[in-house]
């Protein structure tokens, strides 16, 4: 009695097989298309980046870190971990991850943050968005590197695709959420100055909702960040394919030393992105 | 129609509703064509799972009056007051403003009319948390669409208009709660509405700071003479500022009357009830107690005349009051009167009590015992051009309260 009974088999595996070759027969065109404007955009930052001098990068997030957290030793702090990067000699394997995880973060806002609008609207778009949501979010994320290999070719453009994947949900949950938790008070003294339903969204629930935004901003950074290891192995170039290259020699040191960059990266990122967004909160409070 | 301040000019309609019914919940037609209507709020709900907030409600409201809605919490009055901007769609019924039904509207109409002809001003304030108190006043205008030269000039003046000026760059999240509900007035005021909607808008304010709003309220109303419709559950509140008063019980309207006819006339148990805790030293007016006097001078009477009428009435005063418009000129007092005569002294000049107590006809009991407390004289009640319009004896003050204490108890 402990096997399952044969009869109740759902061949999905088969099934999925299938339409991945549907799509890919029928669709490589639309998949062409998509991926060349990923990688125009994935090419331009990536340029833009390598061509910043070294030392105005450094300076420059410096000073920011220094404005948004208004306290000097931040700036110094994160302007020596960006020097201490370029001292291990991995500066511009930096900047390259560097324009991956920016690259993934402007799209991911750019869809993310219209859907997590749509989702706030409807009740009925956010049940059937959510499930998908944690798929994105829970699914071991080799399970959609081949097939985005599949339609996208080994290199830039599916290393992109699987970082958005995995990094696309804390903005669009965090747009809904911001939006719908907008004070029903000030939502209906909008309506009662005759605000359109554009106006309220515009004038009062975005603005509102910056600061749940400007955290999902920061969450949806560092998943991007998080993703560069395993978005190597499909071709994308930086600090993760040193990290795999070393794994696979047996390089500690070298390990150390790529996986310490991406830390570094991180901690800089995360530290900056949260200062804006509570800023955005205090400045909504006060 | 109930007497207002408005009787003198034929009275034009702006607001009427006729026949207005709000039920909450998806059998609302249902239950609205069938006898169920008529069954308590309770029956209602337990049988069908729907909230009757408003039953076959009618009212008119002239223009340039303040009408007050008042009832407990759960009467159906803020559901009421937002059905008249259709903030909240109505189930059945009419609301006529200036002759056209708002229920025909469709959206366009419905936000020009929101736009234009009504402002409201909310209980919990309703105030955008990321703009400037300027931009906040200003809102209004910037939804129709008004150049951001002009509307925010015209947002300064509202500003100055409710006293705020100082504070047009701070952030709503900065100002006391008073201060927050003048933003919300002078929200309304800047887009000029014919109608101001105001919704227990003095009821998050502590009992001194909702006092003082409601006496700028009421100056600011005599300046703008705008159309107010005005929800609350505080009756004194409703009695010191409406023209007339509409209270609510269970979605009903039980009773349309002007402040003193609620008092003294109760229309039935519950009314009776919310205003036996209205004190009649809040209601009462000087002009409502006050007497004729059974004898004045005028001014053209010399002092032997005047001494004469003084013993003819057995008083030892009297007012004198000038010869064509009954202006008051002044009180004769016996005394004096005596030592004029006596010592060949100006007359009236010298007969006169130096600043005899006066008050005006709409001023309320309460705020006369400080006067009274002064007083040698009975008090005059002038009205606001000088005209002497009768006397008021420190004694029957007294009087009169306790017998509107027990005329409200009686009934």
């Amino acid at each position: 009695m402990s096997e399952f009974p044969g009869f109740m088999n759902i061949p999905l595996a088969d099934w999925i097989d299938r339409f991945m070759d549907w799509v890919l027969a029928n669709f490589s065109g639309v998949f062409d298309a998509i991926g060349h404007v990923f990688l125009i955009i994935l090419l331009n930052i990536e340029r833009f980046f390598l061509w910043v001098p070294w030392w105005l990068v450094i300076a420059f997030v410096g000073i920011l870190a220094w404005r948004v957290m208004h306290r000097w030793t931040m700036g110094f702090v994160m302007a020596l971990l960006l020097v201490l990067i370029g001292s291990f000699g991995y500066w511009k394997m930096a900047m390259m991850t560097l324009a991956l995880t920016t690259s993934a973060v402007v799209v991911s806002l750019a869809v993310g943050i219209p859907v997590g609008i749509l989702m706030a609207k409807s009740d009925s778009t956010e049940t059937t968005i959510r499930p998908v949501l944690d798929a994105m979010q829970t699914m071991p994320s080799f399970v959609y590197l081949i097939p985005a290999l599949m339609l996208f070719g080994l290199g830039k453009v599916p290393a992109l695709f699987a970082t958005l994947i995995y990094a696309i949900p804390p903005v669009i949950r965090l747009t809904n959420v911001g939006i719908r938790q907008v004070s029903q008070d000030t939502i209906e003294a909008a309506r009662a100055f005759g605000a359109s339903p554009r106006q309220i969204l515009f004038d009062v629930q975005i603005p509102l909702a910056v600061p749940s935004i400007m955290v999902g901003i920061n969450q949806t950074t560092m998943m991007a960040l998080a993703m560069v290891v395993i978005a190597s192995m499909i071709g994308a170039r930086g600090l993760g394919l040193e990290v795999l290259l070393a794994i696979n020699r047996i390089e500690v040191g070298r390990g150390v030393e790529a996986g310490l960059c991406i830390v570094f990266l991180a901690i800089i990122i995360d530290r900056i992105t949260n200062a804006l967004a509570t800023r955005q909160q205090k400045s909504l409070e006060s | 129609m109930e007497h207002n301040n408005q009787t003198d000019q034929a009275e034009e309609i702006c607001v009427e509703v006729n026949g207005l019914w709000k039920i909450f919940g998806k059998k609302a037609a249902e239950i609205l064509n069938s006898d169920l209507r008529f069954e308590s709020k309770e029956t209602i709900l337990e049988k069908t799972g729907n909230v009757m907030a408003v039953r076959d409600v009618s009212f008119s409201v002239a223009r340039g009056e303040f009408f007050v809605i008042m009832g407990l919490s759960g009467s159906g009055k803020s559901t009421l007051i937002r059905m008249l901007l259709r903030l909240i769609d109505s189930t059945s019924g009419s609301i006529r403003v200036n002759g056209e039904d708002i229920l025909k509207y469709n959206k366009k109409q419905l936000r020009d009319f929101r736009r234009h002809t009504t402002g409201m001003v909310f209980q919990y304030f309703g105030l955008f948390p990321h703009r400037t108190v300027l931009d906040n006043v200003a809102y209004g205008l910037r939804v129709r669409g008004v150049s951001k030269e002009e509307r925010l000039a015209r947002a300064q003046e509202a500003i100055e208009t409710v006293g705020l000026k100082g504070w047009e760059d701070h952030h709503p999240s900065a100002l006391s709660g008073g201060m927050q509900q003048r933003v919300g007035i002078a929200r309304a005021l800047t887009i000029d509405p014919e109608i101001l909607l105001m919704d227990e808008p003095f009821s998050g304010l502590d009992p001194l700071i909702r006092r003082e709003m409601q006496d700028e309220l009421l100056e600011l109303q005599d300046k703008v003479q705008k159309t107010i419709i005005f929800v609350t559950h505080d009756l004194h509140e409703a009695l010191k500022l409406g023209d007339r008063i509409a209270i609510m019980r269970d979605g009903k309207i039980v009773q349309v009357g002007a402040p003193e006819d609620v008092i003294t006339s109760p229309a039935d148990d519950y009314v009776r009830e919310f205003v036996q805790d209205a004190s009649p030293s809040k209601v009462l007016t000087a002009g409502g107690i006050m007497e004729q006097p059974e004898a004045l001078l005028y001014e053209w009477q010399g002092p032997k005349a005047a001494l004469h009428t003084l013993k003819d009435i057995k008083e030892d005063y009297a007012f004198m009051v000038s010869r064509n418009r009954r202006q008051l000129i002044g009180l004769v007092t016996l005394k004096r009167l005596k030592a004029v005569i006596q010592n060949n002294g100006s007359f009236p000049e010298d007969a006169f009590e130096p600043d005899p107590p006066t008050t005006a006809p709409d001023v309320i009991l309460e705020d006369l015992f400080p006067i009274a407390a002064e007083a040698d004289y009975p008090i005059a009640v002038v009205d606001e051009n000088g005209k002497f319009m009768g006397e008021i004896q420190i004694s029957s003050i007294f009087e009169n309260m306790i017998q509107g204490r027990e005329a409200v108890d009686d009934e």
